[in-house]
């Protein structure tokens, strides 16, 4: 008891001769040596400290937080994508400028001219790394004596950060598939008839070829839903998935590539001496149409 | 006497700043002009179910909305042949209602009795002209500047525009119309053009039989419906790559096309207007309404019948080097209908026709 009462007097002769000493008055701050505002010679904590809070400080990104003072880099931002359409025969690039004008020379050597070139398409979407996708409403009729057409620039934003894919539908899946559900397709006559299962034309190529007596032939190579008997109709959609590691960093431009000539080779080669004209009623001819489309699109530049 | 007068302007002026005589505002002349502030009572097209159903909204420009009075001042002008030189030929001289607003001649004639070299065009849904390219070659884009070229023309109503405009502006009526239409008494040939334009997007046709099937307020006989199927398909008719479809009500594509009518192309049509070779002999795809009121047909009314137009698609193709791929049986001469094909698919093109459209009251001469 008397060994407490002792310590607690010397204990308060230390605090009161340290005051004494420096001969100073109290110094009022954060004493926490934690906080980002320590102060060293603050001698009284005066409830100031303030803490690290980590997060997105810019007030323009679309996750900020207006709590945090330490930007940790987590700022996203949503960026505006533009899709590309870009047509190309083996690589050689194919505008409306070649119509009419450009021989291409098939797989099956068919000498042939393009004078209109028009497709759809729809359900564009891009695979994010965590996992979430961004999907994309608009649907797209490419015609390509419309420059304006070549370009999709959706309403919907992507946010910056890692991406995984890219994916679209050639033509429309089946539920959108509605017939006259479309008044800009409707007024584009782009329409696929019901007595051949309805909907929307999936893609018009036109042109000419030379036959097997170098005679200029038509060709309209048409494709849409596959009408396989009477009332009997079978999707003919092709959905792409392309796997493609990116970063959106800011406003992007996706190419998407059609590379014409695969229409015509891969895996069936196309003979237009022997399918050029009535093809959209042809079940087989939509069939091969659908096979060798798998190969026609890819992903090209992506620039930002 | 002197001190009370400039109370009572004191208080009148006061009673202004408050508002209590807002009357004397359009008295004071450095408000604006009563003129300017005037506006016309909007007059928003009717779209008829069918193309509110399946077509885009009408395409309508921003400096030229429809107006009442833009719309009477138009109807009045289209029917009167004040705009020619020698005070004959109306607008409608070539563009008759009854004929769906063409008229019944291969080629018209213009005041000097001088005949054109194409075929007149009726005038309908003008409103949905997508790509908004008139005239058979596209060269004029929009009703505003179509409606400047035939006053002009030296084969059709040959005045100039000072000498159109001159006597409007000096005409009893015209002046206190283009007021209440334009809000000017101050009479132009842009004026002009615009309040024609607006009575011409009034003329609507959306009336016809096959309308009201595909509405389903209305049917069709066997044989119409059998010539819509040879119209639908690719390897009979395959008329609808180009003329449209029943969920394409306008029954033309809007594009331009050589629909494989001559082996030497003599009028090169759209080829004259963009300079590219490969445009030689195309013509803007007509609508395919009214054919009943139409006749002929083609840019230079070469067919005096549906028959004829029928039999050229069947067995008449000739080959040119800009000939529309679609035209694919060329090499046989067409798609070699048969007889019963061919009629049917005549009755089906006439059930596209619209009485009620030519019989409007709204679109008659209100001189
Ligand atoms: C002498 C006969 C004549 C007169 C008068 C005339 N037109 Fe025409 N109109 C034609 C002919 C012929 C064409 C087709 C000409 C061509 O394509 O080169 C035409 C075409 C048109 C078209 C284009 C329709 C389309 O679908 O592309 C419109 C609109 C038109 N006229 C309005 C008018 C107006 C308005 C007037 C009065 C200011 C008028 N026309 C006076 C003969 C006439
Ligand atoms: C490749 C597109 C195309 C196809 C397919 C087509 N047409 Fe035409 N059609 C046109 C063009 C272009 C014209 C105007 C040509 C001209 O005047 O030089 C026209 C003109 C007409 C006219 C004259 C209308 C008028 O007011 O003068 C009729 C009728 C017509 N077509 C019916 C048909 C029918 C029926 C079929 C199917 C058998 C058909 N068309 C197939 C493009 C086409």
């Amino acid at each position: 008891m008397k060994k407490i009462a002792f310590l607690l007097i010397l204990a308060f002769g230390i605090f009161g001769c340290s005051s004494d000493d420096d001969s100073q008055q109290e110094v009022l701050g954060c004493t926490d040596p934690q906080s980002l505002n320590y102060n060293i010679s603050a001698t009284k904590d005066d409830g100031t400290c303030e803490y690290e809070v980590l997060g997105c400080t810019d007030p323009a990104s679309s996750n900020y937080n207006p709590a945090a003072n330490t930007d940790d880099g987590s700022c996203i931002y949503n960026k505006n994508v533009t899709f590309n359409f870009t047509q190309n025969w083996d690589g050689q690039s194919v505008t409306n400028a070649d119509f009419n004008n450009t021989v291409y020379t098939n797989e099956s050597g068919n000498f042939l001219n393009i004078s209109k070139l028009r497709y759809l398409i729809s359900r564009i979407s891009l695979q994010k790394a965590d996992g979430t996708t961004v999907n994309f409403e608009e649907y797209k009729l490419i015609d390509l004596t419309d420059p304006a057409s070549l370009n999709l620039t959706p309403a919907l934003m992507a946010s910056t950060g890692d991406y995984t894919g890219i994916s679209f539908v050639y033509g429309f899946n089946e539920a959108d598939n509605t017939s006259g559900a479309y008044p800009d397709l409707n007024a584009a006559n782009w329409n696929w008839p019901s007595m051949l299962g309805g909907g929307y034309h999936f893609m018009q190529m036109e042109g000419s070829f030379d036959d097997t007596s170098g005679a200029p032939q038509p060709y309209a190579y048409h494709n849409g839903t596959a009408r396989v008997s009477n009332g009997v109709f079978e999707q003919n959609f092709i959905a792409f998935d392309f796997n493609q590691n990116f970063t959106i960093t800011d406003d992007a431009t996706i190419e998407i590539k059609m590379d014409i000539s695969e229409w015509y080779k891969n895996p069936l080669l196309w003979d237009l001496n022997d399918r050029s004209v009535d093809l959209m009623m042809n079940y087989l001819a939509q069939k091969d149409m659908h096979r060798n489309g798998a190969t026609v699109f890819s992903i090209g530049a992506i620039t930002q | 006497m002197k001190e009370r007068s400039r109370k009572i302007y004191f208080l009148l002026m006061a009673l202004l700043a408050i508002g209590l005589f807002p009357s004397c505002s359009s008295n004071d002349p450095d408000i604006v002009e009563p003129s300017e502030e005037y506006v016309p009572t909007p007059k928003p097209l009717t779209v008829p179910p069918i193309f509110a159903r399946l077509l885009p909204p009408p395409n309508i420009p921003a400096d030229n909305p429809q107006t009442e009075e833009g719309v009477a001042l138009g109807r009045k002008l289209f029917f009167d042949p004040i705009l020619s030189g020698n005070g004959t030929q109306a607008c409608a001289s070539c563009h008759k209602p009854s004929n769906s607003f063409t008229d019944d001649l291969q080629f018209s004639v213009g005041i000097d009795g001088i005949a054109g070299t194409r075929n007149s065009m009726p005038i309908y849904n003008l409103a949905w002209s997508i790509n908004n390219k008139l005239f058979w070659d596209g060269r004029a884009q929009g009703a505003e500047i179509q409606a400047l070229e035939p006053v002009t023309n030296p084969i059709e109503m040959h005045n100039t525009w000072e000498n159109a405009v001159a006597s409007l502006q000096s005409h009893v009526n015209y002046p206190e119309l283009f007021k209440k239409a334009f809000g000017t008494n101050s009479i132009t040939k842009e004026l002009t053009a615009k309040a024609l334009a607006q009575f011409e997007r009034t003329l609507i046709s959306a009336n016809s039989p096959f309308d009201k099937y595909v509405l389903n307020e209305g049917t069709i006989t066997p044989q119409e419906l059998n010539g819509f199927q040879i119209f639908m398909d690719e390897s009979r008719g395959d008329c609808f790559h180009c003329h449209g479809n029943e969920n394409s009500p306008l029954w033309t594509d809007n594009i331009f096309h050589n629909n494989g009518l001559d082996a030497i192309i003599t009028d090169k049509g759209l080829g004259n207007v963009s300079g590219d070779p490969n445009d030689d002999g195309l013509f803007k795809s007509p609508s395919l309404r009214n054919l009943a009121f139409t006749a002929p047909y083609m840019h230079d009314g070469r067919f005096a019948t549906l028959d004829d137009v029928i039999n050229h698609y069947s067995e008449g193709l000739v080959y040119s080097r800009t000939i529309d791929p679609l035209m694919k049986a060329v090499s046989r001469g067409g798609v070699q209908l048969t007889a019963s094909e061919k009629a049917d698919l005549k009755a089906f093109l006439l059930s596209l026709s619209d009485p009620s459209f030519i019989n409007n009251p709204d679109f008659q001469n209100p001189n």
